[in-house]
C-alpha cells in the first residue's frame, strides 16, 4: 500500500477512533457531559493522539530503517564477482537500485507484467532497451548480477512494504482499542491531551536546535573531508585561489587569504559608504527632525531594506558599473577598465546597509536617557555639542555593536558581489580592479557541478564553515555589547 | 550668592547680548554645519533609493511592452489548395503575404521594395506561421483574419530606442538598415505597433534563438509554491515554538540554548542556509534537485527565527489581565493559551509572517545552491510536479537573465525585478492594512 494511503487509513482510523471513544465516555456518564471529568472533545482528541502518535512514529522509523535495512541485505548477496575493480560497490547498488527503479515503471506502464519482472533472466532480450523505452537509462547493459540483486531488492522491497503497512495498521488499531477502553468518566482526558499538545510545543521549539544542529553537521562533515584530501594549511594560508576544472585533474591551489581580503576589502568599503550616512542620518531623525519629517523620512529609508538583493545586485551589474567605468574608466583618468570591481560592490552594498545602521543607531540613541541631555543644555551647550560630547559617547558601545552586526551582513552577502564584484581573485590594494569573496565563491564552486566528491567542491563547505565562524563571532560579539550597554541603562 | 564671593578684580567687557561674539559665532556655525550634514546624509540616503527606483522603472517597464506586426490578412480556398500543392509550401504562403502587405502599404500611400527574407529578419518565418494557422482552421479561409505577430528582437529594441542603426554591421544576418526604413514605412502604415506584452508575464524561458519570448510565468508559479511549502510549514511552527517559549517555557538552560539558538540563527547568512539545504536536504536525504520543495523547506528554515521573534512580540503584546481573567474562571493554562491569548496575537502574528513571507520572496543565494538556477522551458504538468519536479523562481530567474549576455534578456531581468517588486509590495501593503485594521491597543 503506498504510503500516501497508509497515512490517510491512520487517519480514518483516528476519526472512527475518536467519535467511539467520545461516544463511550459519554456513555459511561449516563449521556449527561457535566458528570465527565473533561469536555467530550478532549476525550475523542485524547483517542486521536493515541491513534495517530505511536503509528507515525512506526511509520517512520520503518521508513527511514528499510532503506538502509534492504541495501545492506543486498550488497551481502551480490557474489563479490559483481564489485570489479574499475568500479565500487556504491556504484553497483546504485545500479541496482535503476534497474529495480525502471522495472517499477515498466511494471506500472504495462510493458511489463509483474511475474515477467520477477522471473526475468539475462537472456531474455535486450533489457536495457526496454527499460530505455520506460524512461530510465541506463550506462552500459545490465549484468546477470546486477539483475538478479535488482530482482531481490524489488522482492524485499515490497515485503518490506507489506511488513510495514501491517505493523503500522497494528500499532493503530492498538492504539485505537488502548484509547478507547480508557475513556470512562473518570479518565482525565484534558491533562493527558495538554501534556500531548506541550511535546507539539517543545518540539517544535527544538527545530532551532536542530536547525544549528544541521548546519553544523553539514559544513563540519564535509569540511573534515576536504581537509582529508587538502591541506589545512595551505588552505589558511594559501595565497593563491586557483581551482582547476573539475574533471581535468592537475593541482588545485585553494588559499582562502585571497577571498578573505576581496571580502574584507568589498566589506570595508561598504561600511565606509554605509556608517556615516546611516549614523548622520539616525541623528538628525533622533534628535532634531520634527515628528513630520521622520514619519516620512524613515519608512522610505527602511525600503531600502526590504529590497531584495537580487535587485542591488543587479543595480551593481548594469547602473553603478557602467557609471563608474564612465567616471573612471579609460575615457578619463582609466583607472577602471571592467564595471564589476571592489568598489561597485563596496558601493551598493553601503547603500543596502544604510537603513540598518541607522535603524539600529536610532534605537540606541534614543536609549540615552534623556536628563543625560538636559544636564548638557542646563550647563550651555549647544545642541550639536550636546549630541558630540554627550550622546554619542554614552551610545558608542551600542553604536559599534550595530556597526559589528552591519560588518556581518557586509561579509555574509552574496548577490551583491557575485553580480558585481568580479570572478578574479587577487591580493590588490587597488578598488577599482575586480576581486572575489568567499560567498562569491561559495556560489561557484556549488553551482552546476554535483560531483561532491572533487576538493573543488568540497572547498565550498571550507569556506563556509570560515564565513559561519567569522559572522557567529562578529553576532555574539555584537549582541554582547548592546546587551551590555542597554543594562547600562536599564 | 554673596557679594562677598563675586570676583571683583576683572570687570567683564561691556558687551550687548544682541551681538555675537566670536566664539558664539563659531558654535553657531558648528551647530549649522552639523545640521547640514544630518539633512545631507538623509537626502544621501533617499537620493540612493531614488536612483534605485528610477534606475529600475526606467530599465524595466519596456520589458512589458513589444513590438507587434498587426496584419489583417485574407486566404482564399484557391490560394490554400495551390500552396499546398506547391513543392516549397511556406515560400507560396511568405509570397501570398508579400502581395497582401505591398498592397496593404500601397492603399495608403506608401512604396517601399521588400523581399521574403526582410519580412523574415522582421517578423519571423511568417509563411510557417500561416500555414499552420490555416491548417488548423479551415474554416477561416476567405476571410480576413487579422494576425499579431511578434518583431523580432532587435525591431523591438530598434522601436525602444535600444538598438540603432549603427549597431548594424555590413552583412549581419539578422538585419539590415534597409529593414529598419521598412519597418519606420510599417510604423507609419500602423502596421507595427507597441502592445501590452502577455507573453512576458504568462510565458516560460527561453534560450537564446528567441529571447523576446522570454516570460517570467513559469518561474512566478515555482516562487509561488514554494511559499505555499513556506507558509505551510513556518506558521503552525513559529507559532507553537513562540507559544511554548513564551508562556509555557520554565527559566532552564534548554529554553536558553533555544533563545541563543534562535537569535543566532537569524544572523546567519543566508549562503550558509543553502549550504544547509544542499548536504542535509539533497546529498544525505536524496530529496530531488532543483525542486520547489526543497527550497521552500531551506526557506522555511531560514524564515523561521523571523517569525518566532515578531509572533513572540505580538504575544507578549497580550496584556496579562486576560490571562488572569481566563484563569479564573477555571480554563486551564493550555485553554487560556489557544483560546484567548493567541485570537487576541493573531493579527500581530499574521502580519509579521507576511513580512518573513517577503523577506523569503526574494531570497536568491540558498536557491542558487539547490540548483534552482536551471533552464526551465515547461510549465509543472501536474501540482505535484509543480512541488518536487524542477523549477526556478522569480529571483533565482532574474540572476539566470543577468548572467546572461544579450541585451534582451537584460530587459527581461529588469522587468523581473519589476514583478518581484510589485510582489513584495502588495504583500507589505497587506500587512500594513492587517495591522491598521486589527491591531490593537491595551
Amino acid at each position: 500500500m503506498p504510503v500516501f494511503w497508509l497515512f490517510l487509513c491512520v487517519l480514518g482510523l483516528a476519526v472512527i477512533g475518536s467519535v467511539v471513544g467520545r461516544m463511550r465516555a459519554l456513555q459511561s456518564a449516563g449521556g449527561d457531559s457535566r458528570k465527565l471529568h473533561s469536555l467530550p472533545n478532549y476525550y475523542s482528541a485524547n483517542v486521536g493522539m493515541w491513534v495517530i502518535t505511536p503509528a507515525f512514529a512506526v511509520l517512520l522509523v520503518w521508513l527511514l530503517a528499510q532503506p538502509l535495512f534492504i541495501d545492506s541485505r543486498v550488497a551481502n548477496l551480490l557474489p563479490d564477482t559483481a564489485v570489479s575493480e574499475d568500479t565500487t560497490l556504491g556504484l553497483v547498488m546504485s545500479d541496482v537500485r535503476r534497474v529495480a527503479h525502471g522495472l517499477d515503471l515498466a511494471v506500472a506502464q504495462g510493458e511489463m507484467t509483474a511475474d515477467e519482472a520477477r522471473t526475468l533472466g539475462p537472456d531474455d532480450g535486450d533489457l536495457r532497451e526496454r527499460l530505455a523505452g520506460v524512461g530510465v537509462a541506463l550506462g552500459s547493459s545490465v549484468s546477470p548480477e546486477v539483475l538478479r540483486a535488482a530482482q531481490d531488492y524489488r522482492q524485499l522491497n515490497s515485503a518490506g512494504a507489506w511488513m510495514m503497512t501491517i505493523a503500522v495498521l497494528v500499532t493503530a488499531m492498538a492504539g485505537l482499542a488502548f484509547g478507547v477502553s480508557k475513556s470512562t468518566r473518570d479518565f482525565r482526558a484534558r491533562n493527558m491531551v495538554e501534556r500531548g499538545i506541550l511535546a507539539i510545543l517543545i518540539f517544535a521549539a527544538s527545530i532551532a536546535i536542530l536547525t544549528t544542529i544541521g548546519i553544523l553537521f553539514s559544513l563540519i562533515f564535509n569540511t573534515v573531508e576536504f581537509f582529508r584530501i587538502y591541506p589545512a594549511a595551505d588552505f589558511f594560508l594559501g595565497l593563491e585561489w586557483a581551482p582547476s576544472f573539475s574533471g581535468r585533474g592537475g593541482a588545485s591551489s585553494l588559499g582562502v587569504l585571497p577571498l578573505l581580503w576581496g571580502t574584507f576589502y568589498i566589506s570595508l568599503i561598504a561600511l565606509l559608504v554605509s556608517v556615516p550616512i546611516g549614523l548622520f542620518s539616525a541623528i538628525y531623525l533622533s534628535e532634531y527632525a520634527t515628528p513630520r519629517v521622520r514619519a516620512f523620512a524613515k519608512p522610505l529609508l527602511e525600503v531600502l531594506a526590504g529590497i531584495p538583493t537580487i535587485v542591488y545586485g543587479l543595480f551593481a551589474l548594469l547602473t553603478v558599473g557602467p557609471l563608474l567605468v564612465q567616471v573612471f574608466g579609460d575615457n578619463t583618468v582609466g583607472w577602471m577598465s571592467g564595471g564589476t570591481a571592489v568598489i561597485t560592490a563596496g558601493l551598493v552594498m553601503g547603500i543596502m546597509l544604510i537603513p540598518f545602521v541607522s535603524s539600529l543607531s536610532d534605537d540606541i540613541i534614543n536609549a540615552v536617557p534623556q536628563a543625560m541631555r538636559d544636564g548638557s543644555y542646563g550647563l550651555g551647550a549647544t545642541q550639536s555639542e550636546t549630541i558630540r560630547q554627550v550622546v554619542i559617547p554614552a551610545a558608542l558601545p551600542g553604536i559599534v555593536g550595530a556597526i559589528l552586526l552591519a560588518a556581518s551582513r557586509a561579509i555574509g552577502e552574496t548577490m551583491i558581489v557575485v553580480l558585481g564584484a568580479g570572478a578574479a581573485a587577487r591580493l590588490s590594494l587597488n578598488p577599482f580592479e575586480a576581486m572575489t569573496t568567499v560567498t562569491a565563491k561559495i556560489v561557484s564552486q556549488l553551482t552546476g557541478d554535483s560531483d561532491f566528491a572533487s576538493p573543488e567542491a568540497l572547498v565550498a563547505f571550507a569556506l563556509g564553515t570560515t564565513l559561519f565562524v567569522i559572522t557567529l563571532g562578529l553576532n555574539v560579539l555584537a549582541l554582547y555589547i548592546v546587551r551590555k550597554y542597554r543594562e547600562q541603562y536599564e | 550668592m554673596t557679594d562677598a564671593s563675586m570676583d571683583q578684580t576683572a570687570p567683564r567687557p561691556k558687551r550687548s547680548l544682541h551681538v555675537a561674539d566670536d566664539r558664539t559665532r563659531a558654535r553657531r556655525a558648528a551647530e549649522k554645519r552639523f545640521r547640514a550634514y544630518g539633512v545631507a546624509a538623509i537626502t544621501a540616503g533617499l537620493l540612493c533609493l531614488v536612483v534605485l527606483i528610477w534606475s529600475i522603472l526606467s530599465n524595466g517597464l519596456p520589458a512589458f511592452q513589444r513590438t507587434v506586426v498587426d496584419i489583417e490578412f485574407t486566404l482564399t480556398q484557391e490560394q490554400f489548395d495551390e500552396a499546398e500543392k506547391a513543392v516549397l509550401k511556406t515560400k507560396v504562403y511568405t509570397d501570398f503575404f508579400i502581395a497582401s502587405l505591398t498592397r496593404q502599404l500601397e492603399d495608403q500611400g506608401l512604396e517601399v521594395a521588400f523581399d521574403g527574407k526582410a519580412v523574415e529578419r522582421l517578423m519571423g518565418k511568417v509563411g510557417g506561421t500561416l500555414r499552420s494557422f490555416y491548417r488548423d482552421n479551415p474554416q477561416a479561409l476567405g476571410r480576413a483574419v487579422s494576425f499579431e505577430l511578434p518583431a523580432a528582437s532587435r525591431v523591438d529594441r530598434y522601436f525602444k530606442g535600444t538598438f540603432s542603426r549603427d549597431g548594424i554591421s555590413e552583412g549581419n544576418r539578422f538585419i539590415q538598415v534597409e529593414d529598419l526604413d521598412l519597418a519606420d514605412a510599417l510604423a507609419e502604415a500602423g502596421i507595427i505597433r507597441q502592445a501590452f506584452n502577455w507573453e512576458f508575464i504568462t510565458g516560460v524561458d527561453t534560450g537564446v534563438d528567441n529571447p523576446g519570448g522570454a516570460g517570467i510565468g513559469a518561474s512566478v508559479l515555482g516562487s509561488f509554491m514554494m511559499m505555499i511549502v513556506v507558509l505551510v510549514l513556518s506558521l503552525p511552527i513559529g507559532v507553537a515554538a513562540s507559544i511554548y517559549l513564551e508562556e509555557f517555557a520554565p527559566k532552564n538552560w534548554f529554553t536558553d540554548l533555544i533563545e541563543v539558538n534562535i537569535s543566532n540563527l537569524a544572523a546567519v547568512p543566508s549562503i550558509v542556509f543553502g549550504i544547509l539545504g544542499l548536504a542535509v536536504f539533497i546529498q544525505f536525504m536524496h530529496l530531488p534537485q532543483s525542486a520547489p520543495l526543497v527550497g521552500g523547506l531551506v526557506l522555511t528554515l531560514m524564515t523561521l527565527p523571523t517569525i518566532i521573534i515578531s509572533t513572540r512580540a505580538s504575544l507578549r503584546a497580550v496584556p496579562p489581565s486576560i490571562r488572569d481573567a481566563a484563569l479564573g474562571v477555571g480554563a486551564s493554562r493550555m485553554q487560556t493559551v489557544f483560546h484567548h491569548v493567541l485570537p487576541l496575537a493573531m493579527p500581530g502574528i499574521l502580519t509579521g509572517t507576511i513580512i518573513g513571507l517577503a523577506q523569503a520572496l526574494g531570497e536568491t543565494a540558498p536557491l542558487l545552491l539547490i540548483g534552482m538556477v536551471g533552464f526551465i522551458a515547461r510549465y509543472p504538468e501536474t501540482f505535484l510536479q509543480g512541488f518536487e519536479g524542477p523549477n526556478s523562481a522569480m529571483p533565482a530567474q532574474i540572476y539566470n537573465w543577468a548572467a546572461r549576455s544579450d541585451a534582451v534578456f537584460t530587459e527581461k531581468a529588469w522587468g523581473g525585478i519589476i514583478v518581484l517588486l510589485i510582489f513584495l509590495l502588495s504583500m507589505n501593503i497587506i500587512a500594513i492594512l492587517l495591522r491598521r485594521r486589527f491591531e490593537r491597543r491595551w
